[in-house]
């Protein structure tokens, strides 16, 4: 069994597989952040943070550190060579008008259809969307990184529960147990993680689940 | 003419149920001096508009802990735990805006706009008595322009005509903030005579830029 961490890093890994080379990802707080950690080797991905840049890099040395360069998380990062800062305005512009190619985002529930709720829950917990909404409705491909049970509780669901984020928006589910695609049918399997049945996903899956014909191995 | 003026005069520009504009994202590009000198004089009954409410010791955070603020709009309240308590006991309303669609807001309320058409919020509760319009078969939200009374900004430098340029992620809200209200105070860290900006550093004209504080060295 992994632990918290291993479960969310090898999560992170797997969403990390999906980054092509030459895009642009705009990567949301939480789980979402580690993805950054394990982007394959010689792969070229550019990273936006939505208060204002592209080209976020690693956390500064002390050296580096600058209180004006801050993720959209209120960390302090880098920005690499090539990066550029901007406003706002040109921030959601890149976002909306479809210039970034992949937001992987955390959620608390996802439907079949691909709506997907992430920014609150009535009376206890009111963070705000934030970017979400935006990101949402404008990245050319939305992936989420997530665990595939709140502690048991289904989060793939046959319809939201929660306030939605956004209506048909998810394209693709990675989970430490599988890698799920959202089709018009619904939710399929393509990726199994071995370390548990089918019968053992299915049940932890809120709604039914397609096994994929080419159905692989997650690694 | 120079647009310096003191600290104490800017924040004398602010009156008890203003409706404020305040730059910064998670205190990072906030005019922390401006904020701090409203503070002590204590001026009541604010409307916020902001990217968010900062940390309760930090940023436009302190002025919700100092309850200053009947209604603030936001488009992320998670990371000040008293603006969460504030608006769940119903002392201080709060209107949650999609980040995007706040920015295009206030552009639109700055830029003598009617609003903007956006897909953001579409099957949301943000659609909820909104105008939904068609446009060539495609549906989009009207959102409608907002304006405040006064601007508080932040720069890196601002020469005596509030010609203004900034450095690293401070930009975000700071750029289009003027141009929305009826007073725009900018705090820099420098302040320099005309003539020493060249004009194409520049990121803000200062015919959006009212007033100038000198803030300082962060």
């Amino acid at each position: 069994m992994m632990d918290k961490q291993q479960m969310q890093e090898f999560i992170a890994r797997r969403v990390a597989q999906e980054l092509q080379d030459g895009t642009l990802v705009n990567l949301g707080i939480g789980l979402p952040t580690l993805v950054a950690n394990f982007v394959p080797e010689g792969r070229d991905v550019t990273f936006q943070s939505e208060n204002g840049f592209i080209g976020v890099g690693p956390a500064p040395t002390e050296e580096q550190l600058d209180p004006c360069i801050a993720n959209a998380g209120a960390m302090p990062v880098t920005i690499l060579p090539g990066g550029s800062f901007f406003d706002s305005a040109m921030s959601f512009g890149i976002i909306r008008g479809g210039h970034v190619d992949v937001t992987v985002l955390g959620a608390l529930q996802v439907a079949e259809n691909g709506d997907i709720a992430n920014y609150t829950i009535p009376g206890k917990m009111v963070p705000g969307m934030g970017g979400a909404m935006d990101l949402l409705s404008g990245a050319k491909k939305v992936i989420v990184a997530m665990e595939h049970t709140a502690k048991g509780a289904h989060k793939l669901l046959r319809e939201c529960t929660l306030p939605l984020t956004a209506i048909n928006a998810v394209d693709l589910i990675v989970t430490e147990m599988g890698v799920i695609e959202v089709s018009h049918e619904g939710f399929v399997l393509i990726e199994q993680n071995p370390d548990y049945t089918l019968d053992e996903i299915k049940a932890a899956t809120g709604a039914p689940l397609i096994i994929s014909a080419a159905l692989r191995q997650m690694a | 003419m120079s647009k310096l003026i003191s600290l104490e005069d800017a924040v004398n520009l602010v009156r008890d149920g203003d409706t404020v504009m305040i730059g910064g994202f998670l205190a990072v590009g906030t005019p922390e001096r401006l904020i701090e000198a409203l503070i002590a004089k204590g001026v009541k009954d604010l409307t916020l508009i902001c990217n968010d409410t900062g940390f309760v010791d930090r940023g436009v955070g302190k002025m919700v802990v100092a309850k200053m603020f009947k209604k603030i709009m936001a488009s992320h309240i998670g990371t000040n735990r008293e603006t969460g308590r504030q608006m769940l006991e119903g002392e201080t309303e709060v209107v949650l805006i999609p980040q995007g669609t706040l920015i295009e807001q206030i552009r639109a309320g700055g830029f003598g706009l009617g609003g903007v058409l956006t897909k953001t919020g579409l099957g949301t509760a943000v659609e909820k008595g909104k105008t939904v319009i068609d446009i060539d078969g495609e549906r989009f939200l009207l959102e409608k322009p907002l304006r405040a009374n006064v601007a508080l900004l932040f720069a890196e430098k601002s020469d005596e005509k509030g010609n203004l340029s900034f450095h690293g992620a401070t930009r975000n809200f700071n750029t289009y903030m003027g141009a929305a209200a009826d007073i725009a105070i900018v705090e820099a860290q420098q302040v320099v005579r005309v003539g020493e900006m060249c004009p194409d550093e520049v990121v803000v004209p200062g015919v959006f830029i009212d007033h100038i504080v000198d803030g300082g060295a962060l």
